[in-house]
C-alpha cells in the first residue's frame, strides 16, 4: 500500500517497512530541541531520572531565545541552568547571546536539521522544519527529557490532509497569506492530530521561506506536522548547509489521505487574522479601519531575510506614522548581518523604527515591546490569543511583512498598495 | 490506574482555551507549581485562581489547551489542585503533556453541554463515567487509549524510563 511522505519518514525512523495511521511506533530522533523556557524542566526531569549523559551530544540542540538576552533575574537563572547543562554535556548545538537566533529560523539556517530528519522539539513551532521534507513536531518538556536520555520518542502515526496548491501567487502574497487563508477555512482544530501535506505545481512557486512560514503555523490548525516534498529549491537550500546526508522522501501516488483541499495561489488575497484566534481571518479589503499602536516584524514565522526585505522596500524613504511604534527583529545573527550589509537596517532606522537583536521578545509577550491596556498591534508573528503580547485587554492582528510595513506607515491596517 | 473517584465543583470554559489563557507567558520564568497556580486561567477568568478549590473540575468545550507546548499549563492546573479536566477534545500537545504530567483528562461529547457552573461532579478514573450529583445525570468519557494505560501502569513517562535504566 502506498504511503505519504510523513508515513515514510516515520517508518524509516521506527525501523519499519510500512506504517499506517493510528499505529503506535517508537522512533529514533535525529535532533532533540529545547529552549530557555522548556529546557529547564527537561533538565530537571533528566536529572531526577538519574541520567548523567545525553544520548548523543551532536543531536541535542538548546537555544535560549525567548527571554534572551535575559530580561530579568528569573530568566537569567533559567538560561544559566541551560548553559551549564550544555557545557557539562559538551553539546555541539548550543547558541548563547551573540550567536543565538530564534530557534526555528536558526536550526535550518545553520544546517542542523534537513530533509528526511525526524525532529522532536519542546516548542510547538518545531513543525517549521517540515518545509525541508522532515517530520518535525512539538512536544512538552517531559517527552523531550525522555528523548534526550534515550534518543527515542513514541508517536501515533497521523492521518494526512492533502493541500493541493496551484498557480503563482500575486505580488505581495507570501506563505503567511497561504497559511492564514487555510486556517481561516479549516479552523484552529481543523487539522487536530493530523499531518498537513502540501503538493501540486503551486508548491514549486513557493520559496523555502514561504514554506517555513506555512509549516510553522501547522500547529495553529492543531496539526501534528506540516510537510512539503523536497524539490530543486529544497536541494539548493540544503546544499553546502546541511551537516548530515539529506534523505529525500516523496508520497506514493496511491498514498491515502483523509481529506483534500485545492487552493489556487493565483487568486489568493492578502490576509489578516483578527483577535483572538489565527482562524479569525479577513482579506485585506474587508479589514475596515483599524488603528494600531505597534507593528512588529519578526519571529520564527516571519523574521527571515525575505520578510525584512519586503518590509524595507516598502518603507524606504518613508516614516513610521506618528503615535506608532515599529519593532523589527531579525530572527538570527546571519539575517541581521545580511540586512545590515544590504542597508535594510538603515531603511528601518531612517523610518524611525527600532531594530532589535535576535530574540522571540514580544511574540510571546516576553519583553522588547509589550502592549499596555487596550493597545493594538499588527504583527508578523503567529498567535493572537488574549494577552499574547501583553495586557489581557490588548489586541493582536496577524499578517505578513507587506501589510506590516504598510500599516506602520499609515498607522492603520493597510495594504501595500496604499503606500506605493 | 486505580479505582479512584475524583470529586469537585465544575468550572466552565468555552472552546479553544489556549495555553496563554491557562498560564500567560509572562509567568513562565518559573516552573514552581504553587507560583504558577496563582495565575492559572487568569486571562480567561481573573477570579479563577482565588475561587478554585482542591478537587474542582475544569469543564470546557472543544480543543482545550491549544497553542504552545508549555508543560507549565498542566503543571499550573495541577498546582491549583484541580482534579481533572473534561472537554469535548484536547489539543494534541496538551493531551500528551497532561498525561506525561499525571493530570487526568477526559474527552466527552455530551458532558460539557450538560454540566452547569458549580455542579458537583464525580469522575471515575477507571471507567470514565462522569456523575453529575447536582443534576442526577451521568455521562461517558472516552476510555484512555491502551498505549497510555501501559505508560500509566509504569507510573508515567519518566518513571517508565527510570525503570528501563534500572534506577528506582
Ligand atoms: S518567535 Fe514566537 S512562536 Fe517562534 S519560538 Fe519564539 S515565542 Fe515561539
Amino acid at each position: 500500500m502506498g504511503m505519504t511522505i510523513t508515513e515514510k519518514v516515520l517508518a524509516a525512523h521506527a525501523g519499519l517497512k510500512e506504517v499506517a495511521p493510528g499505529q503506535l511506533i517508537n522512533c529514533k530522533v535525529d535532533i532533540a530541541l529545547a529552549n530557555d523556557i522548556t529546557a529547564p524542566i527537561s533538565i530537571k526531569e533528566f536529572r531526577q531520572a538519574g541520567a548523567t549523559k545525553v544520548f548523543d551530544k551532536d543531536k541535542v540542540a538548546l537555544v535560549p531565545d525567548h527571554f534572551a538576552p535575559n530580561k530579568d533575574i528569573d530568566s537569567a537563572n533559567q538560561v544559566k541552568m541551560v548553559r551549564e547543562f550544555a557545557l557539562e554535556q559538551n553539546l555541539t548545538h548550543f547558541w548563547d547571546v551573540g550567536r543565538m537566533g530564534v530557534e526555528h529560523t536558526l536550526l535550518p539556517e545553520q544546517g542542523v536539521v534537513g530533509p528526511g530528519d525526524l525532529v522532536i522539539g519542546a516548542d510547538s513551532h518545531t513543525c517549521t522544519y517540515g518545509a525541508l521534507g522532515a517530520f518535525a513536531s512539538g512536544v512538552g518538556s517531559t517527552d523531550l527529557a525522555a528523548a534526550m536520555i534515550t534518543g527515542e520518542a513514541w508517536y501515533r502515526v497521523p492521518e494526512t490532509m492533502l493541500f493541493s496548491l496551484k498557480g503563482k501567487p500575486a505580488k505581495w502574497i507570501t506563505g503567511k497569506d497561504v497559511i492564514l487563508y487555510i486556517i481561516g477555512k479549516i479552523g484552529v482544530d481543523g487539522a487536530l492530530y493530523k499531518a498537513m501535506e502540501y503538493t501540486g505545481d503551486g508548491a514549486a512557486n513557493l520559496s523555502l521561506d514561504d514554506r517555513f512560514t506555512i509549516c510553522n503555523m501547522a500547529i495553529e490548525a492543531g496539526a501534528k506536522n506540516g510537510i512539503f516534498t523536497p524539490d530543486a529549491k529544497t536541494k539548493a537550500y540544503v546544499e553546502g548547509r546541511f551537516k548530515r546526508t539529506p534523505k529525500y522522501y516523496a508520497s506514493d501516488t496511491d498514498a491515502k489521505y483523509c481529506e483534500r483541499m485545492d487552493i489556487d495561489l493565483s487568486t489568493m488575497e492578502l490576509q489578516v487574522a483578527f483577535p483572538h484566534l489565527p482562524s479569525n481571518t479577513r482579506t485585506i479589503s474587508n479589514v475596515g479601519t483599524v488603528k494600531v499602536d505597534q507593528v512588529v516584524v519578526g519571529s520564527c514565522t516571519n523574521g527571515r531575510y525575505s520578510d525584512l526585505k519586503i518590509a524595507a522596500d516598502l518603507m524606504r524613504g518613508k516614516k513610521v506614522a506618528k503615535g506608532v511604534r515599529m519593532i523589527v527583529i531579525p530572527a538570527t545573527q546571519d539575517i541581521y548581518k545580511q540586512a545590515m550589509k544590504d542597508g535594510l537596517l538603515e531603511v528601518f532606522i531612517d523610518a524611525e523604527a527600532v531594530v532589535s537583536t535576535p530574540t522571540c521578545g514580544p511574540c510571546l509577550g516576553g519583553h522588547m515591546g509589550i502592549l499596555g491596556a487596550g493597545e493594538k498591534a499588527l504583527t508578523t508573528t503567529n498567535r493572537n490569543f488574549v494577552g499574547r503580547m501583553g495586557h489581557r485587554t490588548s489586541e493582536v492582528y496577524l499578517a505578513g511583512p507587506a501589510v506590516a510595513a504598510a500599516t506602520a506607515i499609515t498607522g492603520k491596517i493597510s495594504s501595500p498598495e496604499d503606500v506605493l | 490506574m486505580s479505582n479512584k473517584v475524583l470529586k469537585g465543583k465544575a468550572h466552565m470554559f468555552g472552546a479553544d482555551v489556549d495555553t496563554d489563557a491557562i498560564i500567560p507567558a509572562r509567568y513562565l520564568t518559573t516552573i514552581d507549581p504553587v507560583e504558577l497556580a496563582k495565575h492559572v486561567m487568569e486571562d480567561a477568568d481573573p477570579e479563577f485562581p482565588k475561587k478554585v478549590k482542591a478537587g474542582d473540575v475544569i469543564v470546557a468545550q472543544k480543543n482545550f489547551g491549544c497553542g504552545s507546548s508549555r508543560e507549565h499549563a498542566p503543571i499550573a492546573i495541577k498546582g491549583a489542585k484541580v482534579s481533572c479536566v473534561i472537554a469535548k477534545s484536547f489539543a494534541r500537545i496538551f493531551y500528551r503533556n497532561a498525561f506525561n504530567m499525571g493530570l487526568p483528562i477526559f474527552e466527552s461529547a455530551d458532558a460539557p453541554d450538560r454540566i452547569k457552573p458549580g455542579d458537583e461532579l464525580e469522575v471515575d478514573m477507571s471507567t470514565g463515567v462522569i456523575k453529575n450529583i447536582t443534576r442526577n445525570e451521568s455521562y461517558h468519557a472516552a476510555p484512555i487509549p491502551p498505549f497510555m494505560q501501559q505508560l500509566i501502569e509504569a507510573g508515567g513517562l519518566m518513571a517508565s524510563i527510570k525503570k528501563k535504566m534500572g534506577v528506582n
